[in-house]
């Protein structure tokens, strides 16, 4: 394999004076890294002639990060991104790894598109896994072939963009799914009940005279998916879950010892619907940025263990389509290469370093609630791994690459992020590595940026420069 | 208000223009049918001996395969002074001022605000109170104003809610609950849905356009239905206070919120509206774009 080459060819390779921070805990380390595993970690490793070593002095070095929630765009919308682009912004964020999202065109709903998207990773500057549609064309009609899929590695499920509408369908897609070792996930929109609304239905909807969503959109279809879970106990995942109600269903839904996952946003963790006063069609995102109160709720469940991942929701589009009305301007933001600095900015930054330099929407944060970076970690790397079947239990793409999330350990793959959570940095739009430019915190000053990126043994960003 | 007065005497003269704004170029750029509003931004600038480029598209940049960013900064690069722009999506004004040197001028965008109708909407009642009382009045305090129908999707409702409280007045929305907006957080009114409980402590009764769009969204179950509930019957009409004010931002679609024969009584100042709507207009092209006296 040519990757295998290169990356054997830069030799061997220590991390040498940060923290560790994995599953297991956080302790003062240094890693020794060869054939794109990890070799040895001791508190002080002298790095062998001709290595490379990475300075990780004052950062915390973590499994690399997961992301369960991409959209690369490709194949059909090479103008927004490629899974070469995309895979260098989400390096560039301290991502090893990250599920594609099927909304493609065509859509990831045969075999034969799903291998063109794996086979494509291939080059790419992390893992790229695939997650495959729900129903062919993501029109909610009939199922893609689910095992042909399986056995192709691809784990998760869903229509991501729409949610799967027909409940019945839904029904026999959970049940037909139970057994095959994969997991549907949905994106929570009751159609019917969105009507059309372009941002979050409130005292900001009204006053500014946009189409409200209101929170039931979500909410009404995360009631009847954890019923349908219940009912046909097949395992599923929440995306982007964006409101204080959907918190409390999963909640619930966790503590009844259902089989369910769920994930938020940067963006839902950090900003609320006041952002959109602008009309500026950056914060239009789909599900929309909700209230203060919503922000909240999602902080407090990334706290307490309800919520299992961040996950971007990276959704690229081309500048002339963000140059429109706010009402006919697509939904989605950037995400890849912001994730981790924004939720550290908001989750465990102290309040007045990330402030009102935040910019329009920004919720700062309550004092006395910063988030350990076990916690934070735990959220970005080890339990999406977890989820998307990538970790050291999970089949990963390709058998023997899976391995993400650690722990940091002799043996495990050498997927490995760099973060040095002291530097401040502001946004420069212009000098992302995604071929679009609708990040929402652009000209933001944020705190903590990823400094090296190793995936499987290769240095692929040093010093926030990507190597290839 | 005093430069519309202004204005207001150059409209009754035999020729009614003045060449205060000669040389400079007002493009109206509309991307949603209104004539009115676009003759009425035209005439002004005409008066003013403006020179007027008009350009309209009613369809969606999408459709069109251009952004509204290029859109206006081509217009904007052939040299004008100001553009009107009306809008079918909220916002877009406020979104064109960060890409033209023009000055914007917003001429109704989306349902969400239409700051023109506004000052001619109390520029007409500070008229008619004017005429009443043989003095100009300092502001609409003491009034009390209520504003009838779709709430919801009404640019003009939000911009009077603004100028008509700000001026003093005390206004209150009448609506059936799903042409009310879904949060009245922050807006300086009261809400009802019972129209005939409060007929006879109204000064001034504004009357909103009702779509028949909104029948398809089932917000409602038929225009009889809120015509009975809501139309401005000849029984409501006089159930309302001798001197009440009505008004309608137009155009008004008669035996939907008003009856017939209603339309036509003395108390209705829609005509006066429409006058005053090219006079507010030059006042405001004239305060953006005028220099020194008239």
């Amino acid at each position: 394999m040519a990757r295998q080459n290169a990356f054997t060819q830069i030799g061997e390779l220590v991390v040498r004076g940060g923290t560790l921070v994995d599953e297991t805990g956080a302790r003062r380390g240094d890693v020794l890294v060869r054939d794109g595993r990890i070799l040895a970690v001791e508190e002080m490793i002298d790095a062998p002639k001709g290595a490379t070593v990475l300075d990780a002095g004052g950062c915390v070095v973590a499994p690399g990060l997961v992301d369960l929630h991409a959209h690369l765009r490709e194949p059909g919308g090479e103008i927004a991104e490629t899974v070469e682009s995309g895979s260098r912004a989400a390096a560039l964020g301290g991502y090893t790894a990250v599920v594609a999202m099927p909304n493609t065109e065509p859509a990831i709903d045969s075999a034969a598109v799903a291998r063109d998207v794996l086979a494509l990773g291939e080059e790419a500057l992390a893992e790229i896994a695939v997650a495959g549609a729900i129903t062919v064309g993501r029109h909610g009609e009939r199922l893609v072939p689910m095992a042909e899929l399986a056995a192709l590695g691809v784990r998760l499920f869903t229509d991501d963009g729409r949610g799967v509408q027909h409940a019945g369908l839904m029904r026999r897609a959970l049940e037909y799914a139970s057994g095959l070792g994969v997991v549907l996930a949905q994106h929570c929109e009751d159609e019917q009940l969105a009507a059309g609304g372009q941002m979050n239905e409130g005292a900001w909807s009204s006053r500014l005279g946009i189409a409200g969503q209101s929170a039931l959109v979500e909410e009404a279809m995360l009631a009847r998916d954890i019923a349908l879970v219940r009912l046909t106990g097949a395992p599923m995942h929440f995306l982007h879950l964006s409101t204080a109600g959907a918190i409390e269903m999963i909640r619930q839904a966790k503590a009844d010892g259902l089989a369910v996952t769920a994930e938020v946003t940067p963006h839902h963790l950090a900003l609320c619907d006041a952002a959109v006063a602008s009309f500026d069609p950056v914060y239009k995102v789909n599900p929309p940025l909700r209230t203060a109160f919503d922000v909240a709720a999602i902080r407090a469940g990334l706290w307490n263990g309800v919520v299992d991942a961040i996950a971007t929701d990276h959704a690229p589009h081309p500048p002339e389509r963000k140059e429109d009305p706010f009402e006919e301007a697509p939904a989605g933001m950037l995400g890849l290469e912001t994730a981790l600095a924004v939720a550290h900015s908001a989750l465990c930054a102290s309040p007045e370093e990330s402030g009102d330099g935040a910019g329009p929407g920004w919720v700062p944060r309550v004092e006395g609630t910063a988030m350990s970076m076990r916690v934070l970690f735990g959220l970005f790397s080890w339990q999406p791994a977890r989820i998307a079947g990538l970790d050291q239990d999970g089949r990963g793409t390709r058998g023997e690459r899976g391995g993400q999330g650690g722990p940091i350990r002799p043996g495990v793959a050498a997927n490995l992020t760099v973060f040095d959570p002291t530097a401040e940095w502001v946004v420069d739009s212009s000098r992302q590595a995604s071929r679009s430019r609708n990040t929402p915190y652009a000209g933001r000053r944020l705190i903590g940026k990823v400094r090296h990126t190793v995936f499987a043994g290769e240095v692929v960003v040093r010093d926030g420069a990507p190597q290839r | 208000m005093r430069l519309s007065d202004a204005f207001a005497e150059v409209a009754e003269r035999p020729i009614p223009k003045v060449p205060a704004l000669r040389g400079r170029t007002v493009a109206t750029v509309f991307m949603e049918p209104s004539t009115r509003t676009r003759l009425s931004f035209e005439t002004a600038a005409k008066r003013l001996s403006a020179d007027v480029m008009t350009f309209t598209a009613a369809t969606s940049s999408s459709v069109k395969g251009e952004s509204l960013r290029d859109t206006v900064e081509t217009i904007d690069a052939m040299g004008i002074d100001a553009m009107v722009i009306r809008h079918h999506a909220s916002g877009a004004p406020l979104r064109v001022t960060d890409w033209v040197g023009a000055s914007v001028i917003n001429a109704g965008d989306g349902t969400h605000e239409h700051p023109t109708q506004a000052l001619l909407d109390c520029y007409t009642i500070r008229e008619a109170l004017t005429a009443r009382h043989g003095e100009v009045p300092a502001d609409l305090g003491g009034l009390r104003i209520a504003i009838v129908g779709d709430v919801k999707h009404s640019r003009v409702a939000r911009s009077n809610v603004l100028a008509f409280s700000a001026l003093g007045a005390e206004v209150v929305l009448v609506a059936p609950p799903t042409l009310m907006p879904a949060s009245l957080e922050g807006w300086p009114v009261t809400a009802t849905g019972d129209l005939d409980a409060i007929l006879g402590e109204l000064d001034v009764i504004y009357l909103l356009r009702i779509q028949s769009e909104r029948l398809g969204e089932v917000l409602l179950p038929s225009l009889d239905e809120y015509h009975w509930r809501y139309g401005l019957t000849r029984a409501r009409a006089d159930a309302l206070k001798r001197d009440a004010l009505v008004m309608h931002p137009g155009p008004m679609i008669r035996g939907v919120e008003i009856s017939p024969e209603v339309a036509d009584l003395p108390a209705s100042l829609v005509t006066r509206q429409v006058r005053n709507g090219v006079v507010t207009r030059m006042a405001v092209l004239f305060h953006l774009l005028g220099s020194g006296a008239m």
